[in-house]
């Protein structure tokens, strides 16, 4: 059901773990879905030198949180937010069709931690960083 | 340790060698159809009749009053709907179930919802007890049927059947039940429990998928499900799946010899495992825990999603089931376990694990420590666990 790739970030993730003094925060997801991502970023003079996550979830919400964060390691903050979850989906070889929601997460996450980085900053994000959902868009019943 | 451990003998087991034996000759020598009266038909026909006998002998029940059918779900089907049908001629179209049945019943019962039955889903208790009170409470002029589960595929709670049968009889009131993962694991009296109907299926208890039966008191009436030919009384029509039939015969025999016994003996392996998995910290049992299937455990761990720790048991080699939403191909989590209260964000974190006779207690201490050592790995990387942890 799931691809090598996504088993490989399932059964060992990268990024694990949380960021002290981290500059941004991200969480998105709900637990009555099943799902929670907290994203940690450290951010120097516009790039992401360091980032962690914490997922509560299935084996694709695992592995696209740890997708994502390899993807915008290093990266400036400008790449980041043109990280979709089609690049997560697709840096995995793909999801089965009720996980998509799973890696649209994941491009959520991100968004949340860069617009919390900002919001310390005492910038509004939302020019920068756009519209975002924190939750799950009803891909489950949560929201009925 | 061998290379797969298998506990997910709720979903099927392996089909037991004394069986396939029995079953292979119906393939070959033995192939013929038994409603014709040359050899090779009449043996197939005298193997049918003695896996008759057998299901018969099992449930207390006479040999007339077993039909086989294709599965558990059509037998669930043909009696929901067969008495259902019966029940419109008279005027009656109220029929009483539970929440926490199998699809196979529910969804049936939401078609003849469609159809302009009435149907009255009863609530269950914290470990998933249907009250008798509220079946007597529910039953009206109109009820032509009450369909309760023997035992519960998720969390194996074991219903109060004989005083649920008792008042249907007293109501006049025909009574099903879906015993699918009762038949062959504990003792059934068909007559001293007063049931009407039953469904089983064979692949629950070592024989091959594709069969099951349906048990049809004398009496009762129900319209056909099938149609065409004559087979089985005139009742379920088609050829008869006789190497199935002799499989489910010959497992059924081997599954009720010393019942009492063997489920006495599971019964000791699974709460070993029940007491070990419960020492982790924010577990909770689901389901009764004496009123149980003999081989289901049923626990959830807070803080994690039970697909998770399903990928990893099955790295490990092992097979289990969850009722995590993440399994079920829908993203709700099972309804069996929001029907006894639990929390969504629980019901996620559930692991079921269904013993049988095979599993040893080498097994059982292996997956006792892999399920410990994948609860923490999963908490450790899980912010809702932080957040419980924060909280107590």
């Amino acid at each position: 059901m799931y691809s090598e790739k996504v088993m490989d970030h399932f059964s060992n993730p990268r990024n694990v773990g949380e960021i002290e003094n981290a500059d941004g925060i991200g969480e998105v997801g709900n637990p009555k879905c099943g799902d929670i991502m907290k994203m940690y970023l450290k951010i120097d003079s516009g790039i992401i030198t360091d980032v962690k996550f914490k997922t509560f979830g299935c084996g694709a919400a695992i592995a696209t949180s740890s997708m994502a964060t390899e993807l915008i390691k290093g990266k400036s903050i400008e790449e980041a937010l043109k990280v979709t979850n089609k690049a997560v989906l697709e840096a995995l070889d793909g999801l089965p069709p009720v996980k998509i929601h799973c890696s649209v997460l994941a491009e959520q996450a991100i968004k949340a931690a860069l617009a919390d980085y900002y919001i310390k900053k005492g910038i509004d994000p939302t020019p920068i960083v756009g519209e975002y959902s924190k939750d799950c868009h009803g891909a489950c019943s949560c929201e009925k | 340790m061998k290379q797969t451990i298998y506990m997910d003998n709720a979903a099927t087991t392996p089909v037991k060698s004394e069986v396939l034996n029995e079953m292979l000759p119906m393939f070959k020598d033995n192939f013929g159809n038994p409603s014709t009266i040359y050899k090779t038909g009449k043996t197939a026909r005298e193997k049918v009749e003695i896996a008759r006998n057998h299901v018969a002998n099992a449930l207390g029940a006479e040999k007339n009053e077993i039909f086989f059918t294709s599965c558990g779900t059509e037998s669930d089907n043909w009696a929901i709907k067969g008495v259902a049908l019966e029940g419109l001629k008279n005027g009656k179209n109220h029929i009483i179930t539970s929440k926490i049945e199998h699809h196979a019943v529910l969804h049936t019962t939401e078609f003849l919802e469609k159809h302009g039955f009435e149907v009255t889903y009863l609530n269950v208790d914290e470990n998933g007890l249907i009250n008798p009170e509220d079946v007597k409470n529910a039953i009206t002029d109109k009820t032509c049927l009450v369909s309760i589960m023997y035992a519960n595929n998720e969390i194996g709670t074991i219903q109060p059947i004989e005083k649920i049968g008792k008042i249907c009889r007293e109501k006049h009131v025909i009574f099903h039940t879906d015993a699918v993962q009762a038949v062959g694991h504990i003792p059934i009296d068909v007559k001293a429990q007063n049931i009407d109907l039953l469904s089983l299926s064979a692949h629950k208890f070592g024989g091959p998928k594709g069969t099951g039966a349906l048990f049809i008191k004398k009496g009762v009436k129900i319209t056909n499900f099938m149609h065409g030919g004559a087979q089985e009384s005139k009742k379920r029509a088609g050829t008869e799946n006789t190497a199935g039939i002799v499989g489910l015969g010959k497992a059924i025999e081997i599954a009720c010899t010393d019942i009492n016994i063997k489920s006495g003996k599971l019964a000791k392996k699974r709460d070993k495992l029940i007491h070990e998995l419960l020492k982790i910290s924010h577990s909770r049992l689901n389901g009764d825990p004496i009123k149980r299937l003999p081989g289901n455990v049923n626990i959830s761990f807070e803080g994690i999603e039970g697909e998770s720790l399903l990928l990893f048991l099955d790295m490990a080699g092992i097979c289990a089931s969850s009722g995590s939403a993440c399994t079920s191909g829908s993203l709700d989590p099972s309804h069996v376990l929001l029907a006894i209260g639990l929390p969504h964000e629980i019901a996620h974190g559930s692991l079921r694990l269904s013993l049988s006779e095979e599993n040893t207690d080498e097994e059982i201490d292996y997956v006792i420590e892999q399920v410990k050592k994948i609860v923490e790995k999963l908490r450790s990387m899980s912010p809702l666990w932080e957040k419980i942890i924060k909280k107590s």
